[in-house]
């Protein structure tokens, strides 16, 4: 029988579940790895190498080597875990928050500071607010 | 007798820590922030606990995928600032109280809620944020915390966590739990985390004051009903990381009230937005005899 997951139609939204904690298993205990001094310098002196020693998917190397968030999510990563990546790159929670959007680190901030990105339109699916799909990627630099 | 006499709850974001820790918190972007905690931080020094029941999360330092306990209680000694990734945070170890929590470990479980006892972990910025905020930023005559400290660490970040209902229901076994020990203990109980935020995907920035500020009233005056806020309420309305107030609730369910006792008093009410992605809630709330 299929679980119930009222959370699926949330968009622009991942809920890091049992599923997808199976699935980013070796994702994430790479990105624990990285909350050693030693782990960091031994990864930054070679990336693929260092990806290399975890069983970890052709994808998820990848999306970690893109430094793709949105895609390391989908592949079973979560969010706490690949903020070590952020933290080994000297980047901040809100750098890579705002990556996940498209928008620069400028827009981002403005946006929160403006009291941060409404619910209107972002709770459900085939609504039209920024998050949805359809609106996808946000910031100046994508408009045409 | 020991007893809980009084509440806190607290967002716990690592930036707030960061802007205490580089000394940024009179730069205007902090400054109202901070201000809003000015009264808190003399309430504080005005009714010093014996000990600070501080239920939080960890965010994958302590706990790796290997295991992720639903509710886990520390009966240490003493516990270390964790280094998450960009050093440890400069403030003082987190000195325990294992005798309490020992006791509140045997009673709660034998209430049938399954906790992990944890006699060692590093203590993240979900557990350290909110003693900064509220206590200062121990240093110079005041190197240390001003009290013990129990972590209670709880799952938000593996689905499924545990539910509102759930969470309150346990704050009721550790009132209980406190009451039923011997010792005359003044003891405060944290709930921490949220408000409204989502730290992932093209929703990222969600911030709900409205939302947020009816939860709030909700939480004081009627707090089963926002105990019976379903998990998907938290993720449709405050983010996939509001879902972290369900740990207010255990703190708000250790009140006397919820036992049948008098209503709590309101001592402090904060809302600001933002720090740094998050909409930030604090509500102080004091047991009446």
């Amino acid at each position: 029988m299929a679980l119930d997951k009222p959370y699926q139609d949330v968009p622009g939204t991942t809920i890091f579940d049992a599923e997808q904690s199976r699935k980013g298993y070796h994702l994430n205990q790479f990105c624990m790895s990285l909350m050693k001094a030693a782990n960091r310098e031994r990864f930054k002196a070679d990336e693929r190498g260092y990806l290399d020693e975890w069983p970890m998917t052709e994808e998820q190397k990848q999306a970690v080597l893109a430094r793709d968030l949105n895609r390391c999510i989908a592949a079973g990563g979560n969010i706490y875990f690949l903020a070590k990546i952020g933290a080994t790159d000297g980047k901040s929670f809100q750098y890579m928050a705002a990556s996940m959007t498209g928008m620069t680190q400028d827009e981002y901030m403005a946006m929160m500071l403006a009291g941060g990105r409404s619910a209107e339109g972002n709770r459900r699916l085939g609504e039209n607010g920024d998050a949805q799909p359809q609106n996808q990627p946000q910031g100046r630099a994508h408009r045409g | 007798m020991a007893r809980i006499t009084a509440s806190v709850y607290t967002s716990h974001v690592p930036a707030i820590g960061a802007a205490i820790d580089l000394g940024k918190t009179h730069e205007p972007y902090w400054q109202p922030l901070f201000k809003g905690y000015e009264p808190s931080k003399q309430w504080l020094k005005d009714n010093k606990p014996d000990v600070i029941f501080l239920v939080y999360n960890d965010h994958a330092t302590a706990f790796s995928l290997e295991m992720i306990p639903t509710f886990a209680i520390g009966t240490a000694a003493a516990y270390q600032p964790a280094d998450e990734g960009w050093g440890p945070r400069p403030v003082p170890t987190v000195i325990g109280h294992p005798e309490l929590a020992a006791h509140i470990a045997q009673s709660v479980i034998q209430s049938d809620f399954d906790l992990t006892i944890v006699n060692k972990m590093d203590v993240d910025h979900g557990l350290t944020v909110p003693l900064s905020l509220m206590c200062g930023q121990p240093g110079g005559d005041n190197p240390a915390w001003p009290c013990p400290v129990i972590p209670f660490a709880v799952n938000v970040v593996q689905y499924p966590v545990p539910s509102g209902q759930r969470c309150f229901k346990l704050g009721q076994a550790i009132r209980q739990a406190v009451e039923s020990f011997d010792q005359d203990l003044n003891v405060q109980i944290w709930g921490t985390g949220g408000m409204s935020h989502q730290l992932q995907g093209a929703r990222a920035g969600l911030i709900n004051r409205e939302w947020d500020n009816a939860w709030l009233d909700k939480l004081v005056s009627d707090p089963a009903g926002a105990a019976a806020t379903p998990h998907i309420d938290y993720v449709r309305e405050a983010g996939s990381e509001g879902i972290e107030l369900v740990m207010w609730l255990i703190a708000r369910g250790a009140m006397a009230d919820v036992a049948g006792g008098p209503a709590p008093t309101v001592k402090h009410r904060f809302y600001h937005v933002p720090a740094s992605n998050t909409a930030v809630g604090h509500l102080i709330l004091e047991n009446n005899r």
